[in-house]
């Protein structure tokens, strides 16, 4: 892959098709935030008999990759059942665009999380799929792979960002290792919050600042 | 055909003006010899004599004594030789191993610091406040017997602040501690009087005043201790080795003489239009900088709710060049440490965007720019998630 954006890329980037907002969404993601640089957010409208997605609208703040692959990826899914869609992956979107830059990886991968993650709230909400699974370490381990540490924009965990987390009994725990009064404490602990509290069995949900 | 780019990254570098090209013309094809000394044949004499010419308009426009400018590869060499060259001759004459510089230095001083720390040198980042100035209580209160030098720029790349070089200056003389400042971005635009201000050594940059790349210089003040970094030949009295770029130098000296007060008023007045026009006309806007201690050539300007490559990008397709602080736009992936340092957040600096004006820029440009980025803002904004209410 090249270094610049192809041709496709720009025209996406120009004319990004399905931007907007949904009315009462049946499905809403946020993923990334604008201290990484790049944030997506995503709506859908699923039809409940069939799952099949009628509407899908996203909004950007980013680069031109991440429009661009915003904007790719609900069209990709539009019409698709949620089973479906699931299944897009980052590197077909990619291959839809004709190539994006290897550096731009990141703010891409982000528009196919962001579909994921609103098909994964529908599902919480209907309260179908693998979502009535309990709420375990490992899940939750698993879900602040979501939250991103805006100094290394990557994910928390990857980052290390995390000291360490306790479940009990629908009472969640996450450790932080920064001091609370870090310029990003609030806002990770937001998203942390934002990742978890949907979850059937969570009751509430801790963050604590343990220090770096 | 295509219309001409309206071109406002003239702090990464600017366009060389025809009459410096046509200054420097004749020393690649008549008088292409090296500078040799004064007994020898007349074409190496005449060579000589033309280095050594431009060197006075240069050392001339800083007060100066042309005996005291090193020619350099350019500015990046300049800081490198600036801070190793003294660190490393302190460090063997008299034991010292302290150096003190801003957070918001540019990355020749930055990381040639960082490298000097790596090799056991202790170096002290000094904080900046939000407008980008130097704490001076802070480097009053760094400076210390093992101290062997402050390298704060005159004015900074990103956000054009300029320091107050002589208060800098002057406690570093009454310390006894060496003091060197990056002028790339004011040199020639911003006067600086080395027989005023007590500055030891100066980091000069050709490229930025319409002035060839491959050339800057080092002033370097009489008697301060410097350790030669390029070893070779003796050339540029015993402290930079190699052949001479002459017809560089020469074209360094033609661009410093064709910059006068008027240019540089001009571009203050451009700079002024391009921030209130900017600021009235589009909403949500931060002005990134002191808004009139700054270069005459740099405004630099954050647009909330969206990103900075994204802007740029859309300007390009519009024939606008800017530059931007975002991640994105850069090769590293990370976010200005300029905009960071002076407390700025990562989102402040994802949606900075600079504008520097250079001779070639006009009112009518100027005009066109605030036009075409109310546009691609309000376009962004459209597609944002940010900003509408609901954050």
């Amino acid at each position: 892959m090249g270094m610049s954006y192809n041709e496709k890329v720009i025209e996406y980037f120009k004319n990004p098709k399905n931007v907007g907002t949904l009315e009462e969404p049946d499905g809403y993601a946020k993923e990334g935030s604008p201290a990484c640089g790049d944030m997506v957010s995503l709506y859908l409208k699923v039809d409940d008999e069939t799952r099949e997605i009628t509407d899908i609208k996203f909004e950007s703040y980013g680069c031109a990759s991440n429009i661009a692959t915003g904007s790719i990826i609900t069209e990709m899914a539009k019409g698709k059942t949620i089973e479906e869609a699931k299944e897009i992956t980052w590197q077909e979107a990619a291959e839809e665009l004709g190539g994006l830059p290897d550096l731009k990886t990141h703010c891409s991968v982000l528009a196919v999380d962001a579909l994921r993650e609103a098909i994964r709230n529908y599902e919480e909400r209907q309260g179908i799929g693998e979502e009535k699974r309990e709420t375990t370490q490992e899940v939750v381990e698993e879900r602040l792979t979501h939250v991103m540490n805006p100094m290394k924009g990557r994910d928390v965990m990857k980052t290390g960002l995390i000291d360490s987390v306790e479940v009990e009994d629908g009472s969640i725990t996450v450790n932080v290792a920064l001091e609370s009064d870090h310029q990003f404490a609030s806002a990770i602990k937001e998203d942390i919050e934002e990742k978890l509290e949907p979850r059937w069995d969570v009751e509430k949900v801790v963050v604590r600042f343990v220090g770096g | 055909m295509k219309e001409e780019t309206i071109y406002l990254d003239n702090a990464a570098s600017t366009k060389v003006d025809e009459r410096v090209m046509e200054a420097m013309e004749p020393y690649m094809l008549e008088t292409y010899a090296v500078a040799t000394s004064d007994f020898a044949y007349s074409m190496g004499i005449e060579a000589k004599e033309a280095l050594n010419s431009a060197r006075e308009k240069i050392a001339d426009r800083l007060k100066g004594d042309s005996g005291e400018m090193i020619f350099t590869s350019g500015g990046t060499e300049s800081s490198n030789l600036a801070l190793k060259g003294a660190a490393e001759k302190l460090l063997e004459k008299e034991g010292k191993d302290h150096i003190v510089i801003s957070k918001i230095e540019d990355f020749p001083v930055l990381n040639t610091a960082k490298v000097l720390e790596k090799k056991g040198f202790e170096v002290t980042y000094l904080d900046v406040d939000q407008e980008g100035f130097v704490d001076i209580e802070q480097l009053e209160g760094s400076l210390k017997d093992e101290t062997i030098l402050v390298s704060i720029q005159h004015a900074n790349q990103e956000i054009g602040t300029l320091q107050d070089i002589k208060k800098i200056a002057e406690i570093c003389e009454d310390h006894d501690v060496l003091y060197h400042a990056d002028a790339t971005h004011t040199f020639g635009r911003v006067p600086l009087d080395v027989s005023k201000i007590p500055v030891d050594m100066i980091t000069l940059s050709s490229h930025t005043i319409h002035g060839p790349r491959g050339i800057g210089a080092l002033y370097v003040r009489e008697g301060t201790p410097l350790k030669k970094q390029m070893d070779g030949g003796f050339q540029e009295n015993n402290l930079r080795a190699g052949v001479e770029n002459i017809p560089a130098a020469v074209g360094f000296g033609k661009a410093v003489e064709l910059i006068d007060e008027e240019e540089n008023e001009r571009l203050e007045e451009m700079r002024d239009r391009l921030i209130e026009g900017i600021s009235s006309k589009i909403p949500d806007t931060v002005l990134n900088g002191p808004r009139k201690k700054r270069t005459p050539q740099n405004a630099n300007i954050t647009f909330q709710y969206v990103e900075g490559e994204s802007i740029t990008l859309h300007l390009d397709m519009r024939g606008i060049a800017v530059s931007t602080g975002s991640a994105c736009f850069s090769k590293s992936l990370e976010a200005s440490h300029v905009i960071l340092g002076i407390g700025g957040d990562h989102e402040r600096a994802h949606g900075s965007v600079r504008f520097t004006l250079g001779r070639f820029n006009d009112e009518e440009q100027v005009k066109k720019v605030i036009e075409e980025a109310a546009e691609v803002i309000e376009r962004l904004r459209e597609i944002s998630p940010l900003g509408k209410g609901g954050e």
